[in-house]
């Protein structure tokens, strides 16, 4: 089992051949697919006839279920482009939900963070320990983190929440950040938002949710996302990072100390998933810490990772995507999230024309069908019960995985184990 | 790194350096002084300790003995960061470039306290980049390069850096001849401007086309030093190979009429690209076909399409009477094809399995390994037992585990194992790379031995003395394609040299096959 | 001594030093951990702890298995969590819905379950062998899928019933059941467990002495030997993927056919991830598998009499999460230093010098 997770099969015997360059800025991309996101949310609120989609309410529960998760993909996110895969998100999420709550219930909500934040990074020292300094593999030891800091929460619970809030799975309430809005602003876009006018109102909506009460986490991750991006593409210390990720021979023969680098990347991704830990109990809906109120949201933090094709600016998509679909279902039920279905159709229709135009024969029969299913799917049911809806971050990721793989790029030497020398 | 070094003083002395690893030594006593500005050839086989040797010089690996000198002074390496401050640069063979970074970022990664990583680096590289010859934009990303752009890329890497002093490390095996002439251009430049270059090679028309002094490594130890101008070819590679160069006698033919592999229009396409393109290959029962060609021209996919390891696009693969194109890899090995691959350790071998395991990996479906879907593990055993002893496989049994063993003794392992199977064909990639000279000429003999049995072997070496020396027939391969035959009997290494870099014919020895 | 050195010591040490570990966390917290470990060692002759242990150690052997078929050939089956969630209601339902004769019964329940869960790995097995889809990714994903899909198929408006506060999947009638051994007071020992042995037994014959087993050993120790050696890597993942999900589709057996007959809500979580520990401590080994399920199961039952004694039972799932981490550690570290000490040996022993 020491053997890499990934066997690259075949290296290529001979180097490819240049490839067509062919990018547009990334800011770019982003305004784009911000852009056509709005319009075809727009187009589905209005073709469906559900305004639930853009209203401020559902835009406001969309931001507060997406922070967990965008903590935890930035987490993902700072280890694996180190070359560390960290499914231990999971159980730091867990620890840091913990902290979060014992330092929180004390000495308030900032108090929360940085404990969250402490209690995330040891499980990532744990795993920097166990796969850097050990080359035990990364899957192995995430999943033994997982079950570690699970128990750890459990037992600490148990030991001095129970004699407070006498439940071992709760722990007593944890004061919240106050929320700030812009007044002026939100008046302004409140208005336009009922005077139901078609795209105008939508937008308004969904701005008005964005500048709404607004909570210092939120922030606080906004700061992390971009300044993620900046240290990790824009300095000395975050090309090293990547490098490591990338091919960490040659950045060793180039004078970078890989080990420490995947270490200080493995702790920040632990105190980045803590922190997102604290996002949950610091939630306005939650008491506090509640036992397995992470919920896998570590996964779906690496899952949002994964959609945004290892880069912040997707990955804070990612997580707004799956923020959203949780929102959408947790404020207006099943029968809203239908809508989503409809939204699916009227962007597999975009595809296929693309896909048309470019002349991609099979990849647009491949849309046709799987929109027509969707369709059918919309039009037969209902609702989509509430037990899929929690899970749609799950199957869109798969689906992305089936349809993106060839087009997703992972740090070349992501997963696998480094020894010097 | 003063700027006054004269030019009596040498740039790199290396004295009396050895390295043990456990079980062998790679380095035994070595000695090597190269001139400032000059062109210095390190020539030797593969395994003959050349990298272990600039792994050294590099700081990446620390001698177990001997001294290091840079201008003059003594110096120790602990790390490249310690090398690289004293003014050595290293381009490695398999580049060391991260392909998802940028031009820019893989240059100025690790030296970034130089220039930053912004504007200012950018500037630095663009006006580095005329002296390797490199003209993209830094910016754009290392995947979309080719070749020769990667490895300008890696000479600008260590320009960066101020490094005085360069090991290339087989620049060439990867570059097609034009590129090979542009690198050769690039370096006589840089040489100009006080450049030292450590040249590592085991092709020694390029070692006298652009090297200045050459330093002979042969099993670890450096055997001497020469002018490349005033000794041919033949007495450098006697100075590598030592006195156990085969000489091409003419043998008895063994050679019979009958065609047990009859390759037809093979032809391979990877990345959009064609890698095999037209393939004619007939092997003979008694036949040894060489095929000669520089790395990276096809050999590689060669084999493993003939092995069903890659599927063909185009093309038949007759075994026999029997047309086995369809047929996986298994199948073909069930058919009578042995196979020993070019990498024991990635292909040859399971390491960490005992030695008995191994036996019965490509032979799972046959006696005396296996019956039916159950293993015969005493069967197996037994037979380890009889390729030890046959093959001389030095182990101290047959369940220690195929990593302990040397080199030389798992390549006997795996030839021993590849012709127990009855084999009408065996295919032999590289089949004494990286072996020590009492492997290599029981290999050699059993080859023979079987060749003289009625076995077709399709042979592919990098050693021209090899293919020279066991072929009946030699094939010269270049770009997907076979461009020319070669009779082993008359056939010089010289010869082979030039028409496997396309340079074409240049005796009556080498007969250009009809084509476009 | 190899023997020794190399395979049993990493897990000794583990044990021990997680057990350390737990102590000293104990004592910071007030506890006697010397009377700790005491009451849960008595508590195992109390009541129907031994029965539970024994009947607790058959499903985590089960899960252990199937996340160690895929071990052997490199193959993550992080999804043996949902592969067992998805069949025990496919058969739960199933079996609650059909009326066949005794036994008959039985064995279609059993099928069911195996097929289902095979049917839920193969999802990631051809995402894996078509696309690239890195399996672990994709049975994460697969897991999540298989807790809303259970909880939707047991909704009492699809397939389930609601009984007091708990819903569930109709009873499977007790002609589908599987007898067990009663023991009197002491519990009974599920009929599965008896299975769960003969699976054990079947996967050492497989790995051992079967070409199938050789070949897919040799797939997770190189695929590039192994391909070369005429396996098809792609074949492989495809077979050892259905494998491992058909079995992990059984985990859910000794509790359903033996006990509950009914899938619901309060079914138990996390043996899936728990069976990947086991797969890690026993490397892959039936033998050291069912100590480690054995190890796995006292903990967890033994723990229940902690409460008495004012320790919170979590600290076992402190120890089991500890004892995973440091085996694989030790494992790692004995495993580097054998073969370095191998090289060194050979290297002594024939006095070979050359370059390599």
């Amino acid at each position: 089992m020491s053997t890499s997770l990934m066997n690259p099969s075949e290296a290529p015997s001979t180097v490819p051949p240049p490839r067509r360059a062919r990018r547009f800025p990334g800011w770019l991309v982003g305004v784009l697919g911000v852009a056509g996101a709005v319009v075809l949310i727009s187009t589905t609120s209005y073709l469906t006839d559900v305004p639930q989609l853009t209203s401020t309410g559902t835009v406001q529960t969309a931001v507060r279920l997406a922070l967990p998760i965008l903590l935890a993909g930035l987490g993902g996110l700072w280890a694996e482009r180190a070359g560390v895969v960290n499914i231990g998100l999971e159980g730091m999420m867990i620890m840091g939900t913990w902290g979060a709550a014992w330092a929180g219930y004390q000495w308030g909500p900032w108090a929360a963070l940085v404990s969250a934040a402490v209690f995330g990074a040891l499980g990532g020292l744990l795993h920097a320990i166990a796969t850097v300094t050990f080359g035990v593999n990364h899957i192995v030891s995430g999943v033994a983190i997982n079950l570690l800091g699970a128990g750890l929460a459990k037992y600490l619970s148990t030991l001095i929440f129970f004699p407070l809030s006498h439940n071992p799975r709760e722990s007593p309430a944890v004061p919240k950040f106050d929320t700030y809005s812009t007044p002026l602003l939100s008046d302004w876009l409140g208005d336009l938002e009922s005077q139901q006018r078609v795209g105008l109102s939508d937008v308004a909506g969904i701005l008005r949710g964005l500048v709404t009460g607004v909570s210092p986490l939120t922030m606080v991750a906004v700061l992390l996302v971009i300044g993620t991006y900046l240290v990790l593409w824009r300095t000395r210390f975050g090309l090293r990072l990547r490098s490591c990720g990338e091919n960490p021979v040659a950045a060793e023969s180039l004078g970078v100390n890989v080990y420490r680098y995947k270490y200080l990347a493995v702790l920040a991704s632990g105190a980045l998933a803590g922190i997102g830990g604290a996002a949950l109990v610091l939630n306005p809906g939650q008491p506090g810490y509640l036992e397995g109120q992470t919920n896998g949201r570590g996964f779906i933090g690496l899952a949002a990772m994964i959609f945004g094709n290892w880069r912040p600016g997707g990955l804070l998509g990612g997580a707004a995507l799956f923020g959203y679909a949780d929102g959408l279902q947790l404020r207006s039920g099943g029968k809203t999230f239908l809508a989503l279905v409809y939204g699916a159709v009227l962007l597999l229709g975009a595809i296929v024309v693309w896909q048309l135009v470019r002349r991609r024969w099979f990849a647009a029969a491949g849309g046709i069908v799987a929109a027509v299913v969707l369709y059918a799917v919309y039009y037969s049911v209902d609702e989509v019960p509430s037990e899929l809806t929690t899970y749609a971050p799950h199957l869109v990721t798969l689906v992305v995985l089936a349809a993106a793989s060839q087009r997703l790029r992972m740090p070349a030497a992501d997963g696998l184990v480094y020894r010097r020398g | 790194m003063s700027t006054q070094v004269t030019s009596t003083t040498p740039a790199v002395v290396l004295s009396g350096i050895t390295k043990r690893f456990p079980g062998v030594v790679a380095n035994s006593d070595v000695h090597l002084s190269v001139a400032t500005g000059e062109v210095h050839a390190l020539c030797g086989e593969n395994g003959a300790g050349k990298s272990t040797l600039m792994k050294i010089l590099y700081g990446m690996q620390q001698p177990d003995e001997g001294t290091i000198e840079v201008a003059g002074e003594q110096v120790r390496f602990r790390t490249p960061a310690d090398a690289i401050k004293a003014g050595i640069g290293m381009v490695h063979q398999h580049f060391m470039l991260a392909d998802n970074l940028t031009v820019q970022e893989n240059v100025v990664l690790g030296a970034e306290a130089l220039h930053g990583i912004g504007g200012k680096a950018r500037r630095r590289i663009q006006e580095l980049a005329k002296a390797t010859g490199l003209t993209v934009d830094p910016g754009v990303l290392v995947e979309r390069l080719g070749v020769a752009d990667r490895q300008r890329v890696e000479i600008l890497k260590v320009l960066y850096r101020g490094a005085r002093v360069i090991i290339l490390d087989e620049p060439t095996a990867v570059l097609v001849p034009q590129e090979v002439d542009e690198l050769f251009t690039t370096l006589r430049g840089m040489q100009a401007q006080g450049f030292t270059f450590l040249f590592i090679s085991h092709k020694l028309d390029e070692v006298r086309a652009i090297a200045d002094s050459v330093t002979v490594i042969r099993r670890g130890t450096t055997v001497g030093t020469a002018d490349p101008k005033a000794v041919s070819s033949r007495q450098l590679a006697e100075m590598m190979v030592g006195s156990e160069l085969p000489s091409p006698e003419t043998r008895e033919s063994t050679v019979t009429e009958r065609v047990v592999l009859d390759v037809r229009g093979l032809g391979l396409v990877a990345d959009d690209r064609p890698v095999l393109d037209g393939i004619d290959l007939v092997v003979r029962s008694g036949e040894v076909v060489g095929i000669a060609g520089v790395e990276g021209n096809g050999q590689t996919e060669l084999v493993e399409t003939i092995m069903g390891i890659r599927r063909a696009h185009r093309g038949t693969v007759v075994l026999g009477e029997r047309d086995i194109s369809r047929l996986g890899t298994l199948a073909r090995r069930e058919a009578g094809i042995g196979y020993v691959p070019e990498d024991r350790h990635r292909q040859g071998l399971l390491l960490e399995q005992p030695l008995w395991a191994n036996r019965i990996l490509g032979y799972q479906t046959r006696r005396p390994v296996s019956r039916g879907p159950w293993l015969d593990l005493v069967g197996a055993k037994k037979d380890t037992e009889r390729i030890v002893a046959e093959f001389d496989v030095r182990t101290p049994g047959i369940d220690v585990a195929a990593a302990a063993l040397s080199g030389g003794n798992q390549q006997k392992l795996v030839v021993g194992r590849e012709l127990s199977g009855d084999p009408v064909l065996l295919i032999a990639s590289h089949p004494t790379r990286g072996v020590d000279v009492g492997a290599q000429a029981l290999i050699w003999d059993e080859i023979k031995r079987a060749r003289a049995r009625g076995l077709a072997v399709l042979l592919i070496s990098a050693d021209l003395d090899e293919l020279i020396g066991l072929s009946d027939t030699i094939k010269v391969m270049l770009r997907g394609r076979l461009v020319a035959d070669a009779d082993p009997a008359t056939v010089t290494p010289e010869d082979l040299g030039s028409a496997m870099t396309g340079a074409g014919a240049t005796s009556a020895a080498v007969v250009e096959v009809e084509g476009d | 001594m190899g023997i020794l050195r190399g395979k049993l010591l990493p897990p000794v040490l583990a044990i021990l030093f997680s057990a350390l570990l737990c102590g000293v966390a104990l004592v910071v917290s007030g506890a006697n951990p010397l009377r700790a470990f005491g009451v849960m060692v008595s508590q195992v002759g109390e009541g129907t702890t031994a029965v539970d242990i024994v009947n607790s150690t058959g499903t985590y052997y089960i899960a252990a298995l199937a996340v160690a078929i895929g071990f052997q050939m490199n193959l993550f089956n992080i999804g043996v969590e949902g592969q067992y969630r998805v069949a025990a209601v496919v058969a739960a339902v199933v079996g609650g819905s059909i009326a066949l004769p005794p036994g008959v019964h039985t064995l279609v329940v059993i099928l069911v379950a195996a097929v289902v869960g095979a049917l839920w790995a193969a999802i990631p097995a051809v995402l894996k062998v078509t696309r690239g889809v890195n399996e672990v990714i994709s049975t994460i994903m697969m897991n999540g899928l298989a807790l809303g899909l259970a909880a939707y198929l047991i909704r009492s408006d699809v397939f389930g019933e609601l009984r007091g506060n708990n819903i569930r999947t109709p009873e499977i009638p007790a002609s589908g059941w599987m007898p067990g051994i009663p023991l009197g007071s002491s519990g009974t020992v599920f009929g599965f467990v008896f299975v769960a042995a003969l699976l054990g037994i079947g996967y050492w014959v497989m790995m051992n002495r079967t070409r199938f087993g050789f070949e897919l050993r040799a797939s997770g120790e190189s695929s590039t030997a192994a391909t070369a050696g005429g396996v098809s890597a792609k074949k492989m993942v495809l077979i050892a993927m259905l494998l491992s999900g058909g079995i992990a589709g059984l985990v859910s057996m000794p509790e359903i056919l033996g006990r509950d007959h009914t899938y619901s809500l309060n079914f138990p979580a996390g043996i899936g991830f728990s069976g990947i520990a086991i797969a890690l401590l026993g490397r892959n080994h039936p033998g050291g598998i069912a100590f480690g399920a054995l190890l796995w199961a006292f903990l967890d039952k033994s723990a229940l009499a902690l409460d008495n004694v004012g320790v919170p039972r979590e600290i076992v799932t402190i120890m089991q999460g500890a004892i995973v981490l440091s085996v694989v550690v030790a494992y790692e570290v004995v495993r580097r230093f054998e073969l370095a000490a191998q090289q060194r040996q050979v290297g002594k022993e024939l006095g070979t010098v050359g370059a390599a």
